[in-house]
């Protein structure tokens, strides 16, 4: 055949394929970690801020006190209970990082697949502009972008947002250039498809498995990019319990109170491990062509 | 009668950066009658597979007009074209690619039914177990999905799934050489029962002579883009003129060893020139084992032999002097 080289689109996934990838996935360790830990992070950002104090209540006859059967994590500068700030950070973490990923994969995946699909002047354009912004490092851009925007969590989430919207683009299109290669697309047309039913119905299923592994990777980036700029001022302010908020105030108390730099610090380590771990296994267990 | 499908000069090229272009196509015409089936037939490379995209306008074409039924589509929107597709379709060579794996059977052949609005809910589920039927596979099928299929059995979802429209024009290509030689003769006899059936028109593209011999009205023989010589397929076959045809049906198997042993061999040396510089001349020159000056700087017109029998584009065989090919 003298067809022309394409990528192939990674096996789709059809049903009764599930439950094999699901057991290829549960076999290994340090997915299973991820899975556990990301379940974990999720509850204590869904159910921890109802189950303890209310994390800006001041209590000036506690004030940066040990950890203790009251407040178990201890209180900071202000006599307020460090767990339920831990468990509210967890909310706007978690915030940061799933609603900047969801954004840029509303915004993203529509504007890959109509590039790809139609290719024509839109998609030089729209990649040309993708490697400008890949160029920089992320968290220069976002800096950047959350100082215009004014430092809030609508500011931290569209500076996060858009320094994801490259890496979208670029997967949902580099599928779609494989997949309309694909035989069965060009069938659909010959069946009388109209493109959006195309796009949607076959290509689009195709983009699912890359995406869901890139928003994995991205969300732990987000949770840091959001506590970086929280710490550095530009995002989520004080009194609002951020992780990133909290580790500004503790780098005072370092000798006093070291807990409240301790705490925040492993759960922003642990949340990001286990995206990571379970973005990987995800990665694995979905793409073939990552050769397991 | 208007034929079903009519191409007049079809040109495509592929740009090839640094201003190159893959010249696929190269100002082919041909035409079918209703009912016909026609073989085309050429070398991995000749640019079959491009023409038939074309008439499904799957590639759009550089030059040249396509019509289907006396309607020119070669310039139709992706809109306007929708409607007419009720009438043609294709069944691509791999097996593999051409079913989307997330579907299941009886999805894939209603397709079509869905696409058209032709038939929904139960009177779809209906003429796709009918179809499959008709293909020879089970109605129960339906539920399956195409990994769960042999290779010959998808090829019969993929002819399902072409053919429940009822058009009237069928683009299968090479539809059975990726399958094993143990179910070709099967798949190509269903096709050929349907044909005849349905009375579907079929340009069916081949790289093997063999395997048009019994279903093919007519051949068309294609080379570097162009087609060398048309006619019908029993003349083709008993006196082939071009020396490209004698090429490729010598290079074809015979079953009986005697006629094998006893027949004239042109052989064929070297590959087939790249399509990003053609020859100039005539383009089988550079092969050509009679090949004499004026072919090389000549290119020769696909003109009706002077014996009236099928169109030929040679010098040799519509010029002045023939030469007697069989000597060689
Ligand atoms: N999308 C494309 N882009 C660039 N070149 C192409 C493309 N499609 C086909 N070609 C080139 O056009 C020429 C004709 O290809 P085509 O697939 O039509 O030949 P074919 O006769 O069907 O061959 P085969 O028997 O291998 O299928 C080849 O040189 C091929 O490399
Ligand atoms: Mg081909």
């Amino acid at each position: 055949m003298a067809e022309q080289v394409v990528e192939r689109p990674a096996a789709p996934v059809s049903p009764g394929e599930r439950g094999r990838l699901w057991r290829r996935f549960r076999r290994r360790p340090m997915p299973m970690t991820g899975l556990v830990l990301v379940v974990a992070f999720l509850v204590l950002a869904l159910a921890g801020p109802m189950l303890t104090r209310d994390p800006s209540a001041q209590d000036y006859n506690a004030i940066m006190m040990p950890s203790s059967g009251a407040h178990p994590l201890g209180t900071d500068d202000l006599g307020r209970d460090a767990l339920a700030r831990i468990a509210s950070g967890a909310r706007i973490s978690l915030q940061a990082g799933l609603l900047s990923t969801l954004l840029a994969l509303t915004v993203g995946i529509p504007i890959g697949l109509v590039a790809g699909f139609y290719r024509r002047w839109l998609d030089p354009v729209v990649m040309r502009l993708v490697d400008v912004v890949l160029a920089f490092p992320f968290l220069v851009f976002a800096v950047g972008l959350a100082a215009i925007l004014g430092p809030s969590l609508r500011g931290v989430v569209l500076a996060l947002s858009f320094i994801q919207l490259p890496q979208v683009i670029r997967i949902t299109r580099g599928e779609v250039l494989a997949a309309r290669e694909m035989d069965y697309v060009a069938a659909a047309i010959a069946d009388g498809s109209t493109d959006g039913h195309i796009l949607a119905r076959y290509i689009l299923p195709n983009c699912a498995g890359p995406l869901i592994v890139q928003a994995t990777v991205a969300i732990p980036i987000a949770i840091i990019g959001e506590a970086t700029l929280s710490f550095l001022g530009l995002g989520v302010q004080p009194p609002t319990p951020s992780w990133g908020v909290m580790l500004t105030t503790a780098q005072q108390y370092l000798d006093q109170a070291p807990w409240l730099a301790i705490w925040p610090g492993v759960m922003i380590a642990l949340a990001t491990l286990g995206f990571n771990l379970l973005g990987d296994g995800l990665r694995d267990v979905l793409d073939p062509r990552s050769g397991t | 009668m208007t034929p079903v499908l009519e191409i007049d000069g079809l040109v495509k090229h592929f740009g090839a950066g640094r201003g190159q272009a893959v010249h696929a196509v190269d100002g082919a015409s041909l035409s079918i009658a209703p009912g016909e089936v026609l073989g085309l037939v050429g070398e991995s490379g000749s640019g079959k597979s491009t023409v038939g995209r074309c008439i499904l306008r799957l590639t759009d074409p550089t030059a040249g007009t396509i019509r289907l039924d006396d309607t020119d589509i070669t310039h139709l929107s992706r809109r306007a074209l929708r409607p007419l597709r009720r009438d043609v379709h294709i069944v691509f060579q791999d097996p593999y690619s051409s079913l989307n794996p997330r579907f299941s059977v009886g999805r894939i052949v209603g397709e079509p039914l869905r696409r058209h609005r032709v038939a929904s809910g139960r009177e779809l589920a209906d003429r796709v177990a009918a179809m499959l039927e008709r293909v020879g596979l089970a109605a129960s099928l339906s539920r399956r999905y195409p990994h769960e299929l042999s290779g010959g059995q998808r090829q019969r979802v993929g002819l399902a799934r072409s053919l429940i429209l009822e058009p009237k024009l069928v683009v299968a290509d090479e539809p059975v050489s990726a399958l094993d030689v143990s179910v070709q003769a099967s798949v190509l006899n269903l096709m050929t029962d349907l044909q005849r059936d349905m009375g579907f028109s079929c340009l069916f593209i081949t790289h093997d002579l063999s395997v048009v011999k019994y279903l093919a009205d007519r051949i068309a023989v294609m080379y570097l883009g162009q087609i060398v010589e048309t006619g019908p397929a029993a003349e083709i076959f008993a006196s082939p003129q071009h020396p490209y045809t004698q090429a490729l049906l010598s290079a074809a198997p015979v079953p009986d060893p005697v006629e094998q042993r006893e027949r004239s061999r042109v052989v064929l040396g070297g590959d087939i020139p790249s399509p990003l510089d053609p020859p100039a001349g005539c383009r089988f020159h550079t092969r050509c084992p009679v090949a004499v000056e004026r072919c090389r700087t000549e290119e020769p017109a696909l003109v009706s032999r002077r014996d009236g029998g099928g169109p030929v584009a040679c010098h040799l065989v519509t010029g002045a002097d023939v030469p007697d090919l069989t000597a060689i």
